[in-house]
Formats: C-alpha cells, structure tokens, sequence
C-alpha cells in the first residue's frame, strides 16, 4: 500500500512537470501546476499512514485506538490552501494574459527575451 | 519573549487593516499607516538583534514548550543575523514605500498591503525555527511577490514576467515542500532541532541526501543559482521600481540564508563528515552563477534586467561564501548582503528615476541623453565602483572576508574569479555611465524587449525627479558605502557568524533551554591580498566599461522568456544536484 503511494506521488509529479514545460495554453498549465502540486498531498499521506489507522479524531474512539499521524494532514490541508492561492493568482494572470496578448499559448507571450 | 512574535504580528495586521479599508482612499493616509508599520517591524528586529546579542532568544507559540528534550511545539528563534536579516529587510521596505509615495498606481491601499504581507513573510521565514512553519512564510512571501511584480498588470510585459516568475517559483516550492516531507518521514519532527537531533549520530543515506537536495534546491530556486535563475531577469525587469530593490536587496538572499540555516541547524550533524564534497558542489554552482551573472550584466542594454543579472552575480558570490562552511565565511555573506543589497538597491531607484526622467530603459535609445543629470550620473558611476566592490565601500568588505575565508580554507583560487564577476558587474553599470550620461564611444544596439513605450510609474512631471526618491536612492547609496567603515563590523559578524553556525549550541538553547555559551572568535581585518584584488576589480570594471561591445557567446539565446524552457532547467537542474547529492554525501 504505502510503496503504491510513493510511486503515485512520483508519477504525479513527473507528469504535472511534463505538461508544465510542454504546456501551449495557460489554463493546462496552471492545472499542470496542480497536478504536480497534488503529488504532494498523497506524498503527505502517505507518509502519515498507518495500516488500520482511523481517522484521528478522538471524539467517539478511546484514545488508545492506533489512528493515522494527524500532523501530516494539517500539513496537506495547509498545503491545500498554499496550492489554492497560487492557481487563483496564475489564473488571473492568464486572464489578463489573453486580455493583453490575445492569446494564451505561453510561447506567444514574448515581450521578455535574454 | 514577545518581541518576536510582534515583528512578524505587526506588518500582517497592519496589512489586514489596509486591505480592509482600501475603499476609503485616504492615500496618503495609508502611505503613512504602512511606512510606521515597516519601521516598527525594523525597530523590533534590531530590539531582538542587541537583545539576543548574549544568547538567543526562543518563544514558543502558545507556550507549547518542550517536554524531556522533545520539540512538539513551533518557536520563533531570533540570533544577531537571522533578526538583523528581518530587520534589513524590513529597512528596505521603509526605502521602497518612500520610493512608491509618488507611485500613480497604488489600487487604493492593496499594493501597501501586499508589501507588509511580503514582509511579514520575510520576517516569519527568517524567524522561524520550524520547517514546515518557514515553508508556509516562504510562501506566504513568494505569493505577495508574484503579485508585487505584476503588479502594472495593464501592461503587456509585467502579466508575462510574473507569469514566469510565480510558476518556475511555485515548482521550487514544491521541491522544497517534498523535502520537508522526506525530512518528516525519516525523522517524525518538523522542529530544525529536532530534525538535527534524530539525524545526528546516524551516517546519511539516500534519503536524506536527496531530501537535503529537494529543500537546497527550493530554496535555490528563489536565490536565483544556475540553473534556477532564468526568471529572475524577467521578474525584475517588470516590477515597480519600489519592488524591484526589495527583491533585489532582500527577497533573493532569503533563499540562500533558508540554506544555511537549514544546513547549520539540521544537517551539520549527519552530512559533517562529508563536508569536502558537499562544499565542492555548492562552490561549482556559486562561481557558475557568478560567472554567468556576470557576463550577462555585462551584456545587456536593458537597465533594469542589467540590475537583476547583477544580483544574480552577487547571489553565485554569497553562494561561495556559504559554500566554505566556515564561520568566517560566512561572517562575509553576512557584512556582503548588507553592504551589496543597499549599493543595489540604490541602483535600482537610480534606474527607476532615469525612467522618469528620460521614459526608457533601453540603453540605446538613452544614449547621450543623460548628459544633464549630471547628479544621477554621479550616484551610477559610484555604485558601479561599488558594485565592482572597490575598496573600501560596504561590497568590497563582505567580498574580501570571502576571499580571506576561502585562502584560509586553501580555496584562494576563487577569488581571481569572483574578481572577474564584481568587475564584469561593476563594468556594465560604469559601461552605462559611459554611454548613457557622457554619451561617449560606441552606440549600443537596441535591445528588443525595450520597444515597448514605459507608462508613467509616478505622478509627477518628467521635469523632476521626486523629492523622496533622491533622498532614498541617495541615503542607500550612502549607508552601503559607509557600510565598509563601521568600527567592530568585523568582530560583531564574525561572532554572529561563529553563533550561527554552533549547531549544537541551537539545539540546546531550542530543545533544554540552556544558553548556549557563546564562543567569542575575534575578526580579522581584510589582508593586503584581498585589498589588491579589490583594487584589481576596480581597474578592470572601468576597462570593461570601456569595451565596445561584451561577448557573451550563446548564453543569452538560452533566456529564451519561455516558461517551458525555464521549467525544463529546473528540473534538469534539481535532478542533476540531487543525484550528485546522493552519490557523493551518501
């Protein structure tokens, strides 16, 4: 299980960076983005788990009941929220992109050379 | 203990409060509300500097203290140079919000709020003794900054500079944010001294050389090292003026001080026995980015992207400051980002200034046209000797404790090259002076990026300049000159340097509280080799200044302003180190 994990998370980031560079619309590559972004997160669980863990909250379990780490979930979900921020902001920067350069094929954007 | 925590406090509610009232348009209201904020942040810095002078000072957030040795809480950990790192950073901010009072576009008060959210980003990141804690600064800051240098986001090349600059960032994020997961995994701790607690004592493996690989290289990524470099031209080509001298004076060198102290507090331990080569792998990409950074300064007719190639010479030098592993050396980063970051960011409010002035940054099209300004002309020719780190200014100083680190070390090798690099800096700059304000010898060729018309950055006339940008660009320039003559500079850096680099001195005083007894080395003043070499760089800055043209073969078709290739180096790059990591520290 956890080895399945580690190899998905490796996948997600090689592919989420494939698209990145080989990207010719902004939108694909702000997903791209997340894709690789994402990889993080199963990387964080993965990490943090334990076979037959429960969820960690102590609410209705005794407390000796073995649960999955809880740090690396406030790590992704802080992460979550990390990721979020960027997409928002490079997804208005594409807007503005194609409103500035009609068009968004991130090759087409060439104000900026050497 | 509160000191700390308010530094970062501060500016961040300061900021909340901006952003909340952005509709009433009160401008200079909120000019005045931010400038108070960013000097009380300096002034709480410089409080922990003198404070923590003895011993460092920890505060646990929420009190959550450890128990038997065991760090489960998150501590702020001021020391004299990761506060007095905060707190020049928080100077910058004070010269960039005086830089931007005359800056037409504020978008009521978002753009004040934005820089104090940068900079309590680059206060919590320098503050921070928890990994995890830091990566969400660094973020925090990294988001402000991309925002920051697109800000003129009506004009064409802002939306493509920023564009670059957020995703080649965001990938270093990631690898830094892999690391740390690395780091968790092997260690369950995300404190830097308790990661350097249970890695101590054990041999590295694979794991955590490539772990330290992914967190060096994320951090790369911001400090602009070769490969990683290629956005940081863009980004700052586009940045508002006040910006651009916060990137360049502070924001690059909080990716290389994330190096250090994650290596000092953390890693010393384990990777200590393979120092040899860990410092040979940092020292080749230090003189690479010092080199090309350099050549690239040189050859470029954009002013403001001829600035950023400077920083990124001045990164690769501060990389082999850092690269030596020793106290002394890094003793000399810590004078060189001071005396370095005012002489650029006084640069950089010239260059912004002469585009008021005369509406280009093209060297070109401003040949000879700088003839009557004749102040602006001195305040370049003077920050190009400076930047050429000729004695005995604030750049020279930091550079020469360098060089006379690294002879200790028996690495005087370097220091003919990084002679190379300050001069092919300091002789773009001084090449401007030449072209620009005496309108002397060859014209440049036109550079295409600089077809496109500069919109106005500020409201006043082109007539003048405005009152408090001379005083800033003049004030900078001033104190990064002086920088090089204060009395006890060496002692104090060399002592700040020998604390920070006490990693067990750091795990004591985080994880049992004790005060770490100080060891006190005494500086040693620069020898006559490191004032020829100043001296050298000088004279060959003003002979490279004085060359037609600068050849610079096929490096600048590699900066191609696309953010596939950009991308594509840097993966090549994090791959390459990490392997080179994993072969040689494990």
């Amino acid at each position: 299980m956890s080895l399945l994990a580690y190899l998905v998370a490796v996948w997600l980031f090689v592919v989420g960076i494939y698209g990145v560079v080989t990207s010719r619309h902004l939108v694909h590559l702000v997903m791209c983005l997340s894709v690789a972004q994402a990889s993080t997160y199963v990387l964080l669980l993965g990490i943090g788990y334990r076979k037959g863990g429960q969820a960690p909250i102590f609410g209705d379990i005794p407390t000796s009941t073995p649960v999955v780490d809880p740090v690396v979930q406030a790590l992704a979900l802080t992460d979550v929220v990390v990721g979020a921020t960027v997409s928002a902001l490079l997804l208005a920067l594409a807007v503005q992109a194609h409103k500035r350069f009609g068009s968004v094929d991130p090759d087409e954007l060439n104000a900026l050379r050497g | 203990m509160a000191l700390a925590s308010l530094a970062v406090v501060v500016p961040l509610v300061t900021a909340a409060l901006l952003a909340g009232t952005t509709s009433l348009h009160a401008r200079r209201v909120a000019d005045v509300v931010a400038l108070t904020a960013a000097a009380a942040t300096a002034g709480l810095c410089l409080a922990l500097v003198t404070r923590s002078s003895d011993h460092a000072i920890v505060a646990w957030l929420g009190g959550w203290r450890p128990r038997g040795g065991v760090a489960l809480g998150i501590d702020l950990y001021a020391e004299p140079l990761s506060a007095g790192l905060a707190g020049f950073a928080a100077l910058l901010t004070v010269a960039g919000l005086l830089v931007a009072w005359h800056q037409v576009d504020t978008a009521g008060h978002l753009f004040h709020a934005l820089v104090l959210t940068f900079l309590a980003g680059m206060v919590g990141f320098c503050l921070s003794g928890d990994l995890f804690t830091a990566f969400v600064f660094f973020e925090l800051m990294s988001v402000s900054a991309y925002a920051l240098a697109g800000f003129r986001v009506e004009e064409r090349a802002p939306v493509e500079g920023s564009l670059s600059f957020a995703v080649t960032n965001s990938i270093g994020s990631l690898m830094l944010l892999v690391g740390i997961a690395l780091i968790y995994g092997r260690t369950g701790a995300l404190n830097l001294a308790q990661i350097g607690a249970a890695l101590g004592g054990h041999s590295p493996d694979a794991l955590v050389a490539v772990a330290f690989a992914l967190v060096t290289c994320g951090f790369f990524v911001k400090a602009a090292i070769v490969p990683f470099h290629f956005w940081m031209a863009d980004a700052y080509a586009v940045a508002p003026t006040s910006i651009c001298l916060l990137f360049a004076g502070a924001m690059s060198e909080l990716g290389l001080y994330g190096v250090a102290r994650v290596y000092w507090t953390a890693f010393a331990g384990p990777l200590g026995p393979h120092a040899e080569a860990l410092r040979d792998v940092l020292l080749v990409l230090g003189l690479a980015t010092a080199l090309l950074g350099g050549v690239m300064c040189a050859a470029q007719r954009h002013l403001k992207r001829l600035a950023a190639f400077a920083t990124v010479a001045h990164m690769g030098i501060l990389l082999c400051g850092i690269a030596l592993l020793s106290d002394a050396g890094l003793a000399g980063v810590a004078v060189f980002v001071v005396g370095d970051g005012l002489v650029k960011a006084s640069l950089f409010v010239s260059v912004g200034a002469l585009e008021h002035r005369r509406g280009s940054v093209d060297e070109a099209a401003l040949y000879g046209r700088g003839r009557e300004l004749k102040a602006l002309g001195t305040v370049f020719a003077i920050a190009g000797l400076a930047l050429a780190a000729l004695p005995p200014f604030g750049p020279f100083l930091g550079r020469a404790m360098i060089e006379d680190a690294a002879t200790k070390e028996g690495l005087g090798w370097i220091a003919p090259i990084l002679v190379v690099a300050s001069a092919l800096v300091g002789g773009g700059v001084l090449r401007v002076v030449r072209t620009v304000f005496l309108g002397r010898g060859a014209v440049p060729p036109r550079h295409p990026a600089c077809r496109e018309a500069v919109a106005e950055e500020t409201d006043l006339a082109r007539g003048r300049t405005p009152s408090p940008t001379i005083a800033t660009g003049t004030t900078l320039l001033v104190l990064g000159l002086a920088w090089g003559l204060v009395p006890g500079l060496i002692d104090a850096a060399t002592h700040a340097a020998a604390r920070f680099t006490d990693h067990a001195g750091y795990a004591a005083s985080v994880l049992r509280g004790t005060a770490a007894s100080a060891p006190a080395p005494a500086g040693e003043a620069p020898t006559a080799a490191a004032w020829l070499y100043g001296l050298a760089s000088g004279v060959l800055a003003v002979a490279f200044a004085l060359l037609r043209t600068m050849p610079e073969g096929p490096l600048r078709a590699l900066h191609s302003g696309r953010i596939g290739d950009y991308v594509a180096w840097t993966a090549v790059g994090a791959a390459a180190i990490a392997s080179v990591f994993a072969l040689t520290l494990a």
